[in-house]
């Protein structure tokens, strides 16, 4: 049996928390989108590796080609040079390490006791037939179209909003 | 194949490194990094899940989420702009006019 799948997995498992843990500790605000950058990169080839491509590519057109180029152009936007002479952590740091170690233990603990539930019909080689997008967007169009209604909503909400609380208030008198 | 559980636990992990960076960067835009991080995390089992449940609808929470996580991020960084207009830093620690 080959280990291919298995270093695969290794190599991305290894990069993806390495490159979560450069986005949070560079001090530079502009570095640590360029590894988040990276960063989404490795986890849309996680997700072909699941065999998800529509979700691969909407990963790399919405997180990476989007939501970080809005982050760059705010990072950019906002003058951040006292940023490089503060300390990047708050004082009561472990307090928060403690926090998260906790949240990954009792996480990774609850994994044994994890059942899987019933399979669906969405086989592998069912998916590959009739390709993912397809498949996808038969679930989406039907059962879950009242949902997508509701999401092109709240993408409305944002645009609005986002206009609102960036605009320059202007003085009354 | 890789099993199901190798998956989880990195999700697990990215989550956590998520939640450490929200709890103890000053910075509102690394903070801001870190929600974006732990929603990729919760992203990444949602996949596997689905992958290893062979059903579409982890991918369909998945979509949704990546909707919801789009007009978050231009929302919030419309609140960063908002706020380093009137008080100049973005650093939490400075923001206290709530008295939170």
């Amino acid at each position: 049996m080959s280990m291919l799948p298995q270093l695969f997995f290794g190599y991305f498992a290894a990069a993806i928390i390495l490159m979560s843990l450069l986005v949070i500790t560079r001090k530079n605000p502009v570095h640590s989108v360029m590894w988040m950058l990276l960063l989404f990169f490795h986890i849309a080839s996680m997700y072909l590796f699941l065999n998800a491509e529509f979700i691969a590519a909407i990963q790399v057109i919405v997180y990476a080609g989007a939501i970080l180029v809005l982050f760059l152009f705010v990072v950019l936007l906002l003058n951040l040079k006292d940023e490089l002479e503060t300390d990047r952590f708050i004082g009561s740091w472990p307090a928060g390490l403690l926090v998260s170690v906790a949240i990954f233990v009792s996480l990774a603990a609850a994994l044994k006791s994890l059942v899987l539930g019933q399979s669906g019909n969405f086989t592998v080689a069912l998916v590959q037939k009739i390709t993912h997008t397809k498949a996808l967007g038969q679930i989406l169009y039907t059962e879950y179209l009242f949902p997508f209604e509701i999401a092109s909503l709240i993408l409305l909400i944002a645009v609005i909003g986002a206009i609102v609380l960036a605009k320059k208030r202007m003085r009354s008198h | 194949m890789v099993p199901l559980s190798w998956y989880l636990l990195l999700s697990a992990a990215v989550f956590s490194i998520g939640v450490f960076g929200f709890l103890t960067r000053r910075n509102i835009i690394i903070m801001f990094m870190s929600i974006e991080l732990m929603l990729n995390a919760v992203n990444i089992s949602l996949v596997a899940f689905s992958h290893y449940l062979q059903d579409l609808r982890g991918h369909i929470l998945v979509f949704f989420i990546i909707t919801v996580a789009a007009a978050e991020a231009a929302i919030g960084l419309a609140i960063i702009i908002a706020l380093f207009r009137n008080k100049n830093t973005v650093h939490v620690d400075e923001m206290h006019e709530m008295k939170g």
